[in-house]
């Protein structure tokens, strides 16, 4: 369904086009040999060319060349084998050379498309314009001081990825999917961590309305948006204050707006009027970068199965639902998790344990899948404990408690806690004539029609046995004495 | 084309280079001598030619990723005019 903003003149639909910057997974910056760590002491991952002295000429880092191409054949992007760097320029404290190298006519990566997956199950194609490479700034600290703001460089020439998309997208939920996919695809590839809270990923957000069939209008940028939600939050605010404008008799100026997530609004920067005015000119400390085709062929060879391609064969492959399957690859140790605790086993029980159970444990305990107490290979034991018929359901749900509390084999938890299932049907058979004789009222009710009380005689026969009685003996006994 | 005094304040201050009133003229003089110049370039016909990077037809060489400079902060923060600790210090820039 599209979405739309109903105004007092009528519909509105938003279109809105997202440049997402992502740091690169490197040892050393794009061009120089400092380290990249995030939270090291202040300035000490700094080196001469970093702190733009004088003289000091960059070399490039193939790794981060490498990792630029191998999200470019993620983003089922053409790649550019001959690219240019060239200067933005612009003042500020946390830049020391006054530019930034940049990648501006010719970018490494060009046009691509990924498909997005939406809450209704339909899924859409966006496409994606380019990806450059370039130089990240220092970071500076304002609230430390009440006249000086402090600066530290640690940052400054690590790699970013910009990615840009076509103006394809169309409300919020479409930006928050879009970037959730760029972001799968990113940490699939292993060229940024994806981490939004540590900043090393971000996004700038482009908004405009329109009438439906009109052209595009002006359009406003939101600056460095730093989660998901945030986003979508200022995609649907700054969508309605431009209507609000428009319908007011007003005009949407192009500029620059940061969105304060504490107030829930847009607000202009005004200082920066003269920051789209950036000169570039090409860098003369540097060639073209030239890549050799049979390199790009080897890195494409080299790519891990990305989230698409999983899904497709996790539905094929396992027969899993679209939904389950999206859940499971969404992330790459997650899918991996699942495979190992599905092989060999029955598929559907095991997709149920990790999205269930699995994930219920993590969420409360605020833990990844990395993080997790939980083994792929124990989570495996405890199914086959259950298919082996060693316990039951209702026990396998205790022995998982007791491995998210222990991290022990599910094993040694059922024997150590005496939980094996009785299947002897001896004791069961006692523990059913004990019930009846307790409830010779209910007995009479059952069979004079209550059907429904049959439940209530199973209830009451496993806390007789503690849980531990097989549950389809138990019904086959209870059937025959109650007849 | 031709500077007027306007775009030659306007270059000044995106290069942060202050100019006084008096200047003005005389620079706007010598920038539109140096664009006259310029546009002399613009005669050629280089029409499917690709521009010229380099005086040699090389590629751009690379370097492996391998951590091998920074660890000197003290250097680094030598010659700023003003720190705290080991930050930067400067005048607060906020939105």
């Amino acid at each position: 369904m599209a979405y739309i903003i109903e105004g007092n003149t009528g519909a509105w639909e938003v279109v809105v086009g997202l440049e997402v910057h992502a740091q690169v997974i490197s040892r050393s910056k794009l061009f120089s040999g400092a380290a990249t760590d995030f939270g090291a002491e202040p300035n000490t991952q700094v080196s001469f060319i970093d702190a733009a002295f004088p003289g000091m000429l960059p070399v490039i880092n193939r790794v981060c060349v490498a990792q630029a191409v191998r999200t470019g054949l993620g983003l089922n992007a053409r790649i550019n084998v001959v690219s240019h760097f060239d200067r933005k320029n612009y003042f500020y404290p946390d830049l020391p050379s006054g530019y930034q190298i940049s990648q501006y006519q010719h970018p490494i990566v060009g046009e691509g498309r990924i498909e997005i997956e939406l809450a209704d199950g339909s899924t859409r194609s966006i496409g994606v314009t380019r990806l450059h490479l370039e130089q990240d700034a220092g970071k500076s600290l304002h609230d430390q001081h009440p006249t000086k703001s402090y600066i530290d460089l640690n940052r400054a020439g690590v790699a970013l990825m910009e990615i840009v998309s076509e103006p394809d997208i169309r409300s919020p939920e479409e930006a928050g999917a879009y970037l959730t996919k760029v972001r799968s695809i990113l940490r699939y590839l292993g060229t940024c961590d994806g981490n939004m809270d540590e900043g090393s990923m971000r996004a700038d957000v482009n908004v405009s309305v329109r009438k439906h069939g009109e052209p595009f209008r002006t359009r406003c940028e939101v600056k460095n948006v730093n989660s998901i939600r945030f986003v979508m939050q200022a995609v649907e605010v700054e969508a309605k204050r431009q209507v609000e404008v428009w319908e007011s008799g007003g005009t949407v100026d192009q500029e620059t707006r940061l969105f304060d997530s504490a107030r829930g609004v847009t607000r202009s920067m005004r200082s920066k009027e003269d920051a789209h005015d950036y000169r570039y000119f090409p860098d003369p400390d540097l060639l073209p970068l030239v890549l050799d085709e049979a390199w790009v062929e080897a890195l494409r060879q080299d790519l891990p199965e990305l989230p698409d391609p999983k899904k497709a064969r996790f539905v094929g492959e396992y027969g899993l639902t679209v939904y389950d399957a999206g859940v499971l690859v969404a992330e790459q140790a997650t899918a991996n998790f699942f495979e190992e605790v599905a092989k060999g086993r029955d598929v559907k029980t095991a997709a149920n344990w990790v999205t269930g159970d699995l994930f219920a444990a993590l969420n409360r305990m605020g833990r990844t899948i990395e993080q997790s107490p939980v083994s792929a290979a124990n989570l495996g034991k405890l199914l086959d404990l259950m298919a082996d018929n060693t316990i039951n359901g209702r026990i396998a749900k205790d022995v998982f408690t007791a491995m998210v509390e222990t991290g022990d084999d599910p094993a040694a938890i059922v024997e150590a806690r005496g939980l094996r299932q009785v299947t002897d049907t001896g004791a069961i058979d006692a523990a059913v004539d004990a019930v009846l004789a307790a409830n010779p009222d209910k007995v009479a009710d059952y069979r004079a029609g209550k059907d429904k009380l049959f439940g209530f005689f199973v209830g009451q026969v496993m806390k007789a046995m503690a849980g531990k009685g097989n549950p389809a003996l138990v019904n086959e006994v209870l059937k025959r004495k109650l007849s | 084309m031709s500077l007027d005094p306007a775009t030659v304040r306007r270059i000044a201050s995106l290069a942060r280079i202050r100019v006084e009133e008096r200047e003005v003229a005389q620079l706007q003089n010598e920038l539109n001598t140096i664009l006259g110049w310029i546009e002399q370039l613009n005669e050629v016909n280089v029409d499917g030619i690709a521009p010229l990077t380099g005086g040699a037809q090389m590629a751009l060489k690379m370097r492996e990723d391998v951590v091998t400079d920074g660890g000197y902060p003290e250097q680094v923060l030598a010659n700023a005019p003003d720190r705290a600790g080991p930050f930067f210090a400067v005048p607060k820039v906020v939105e």
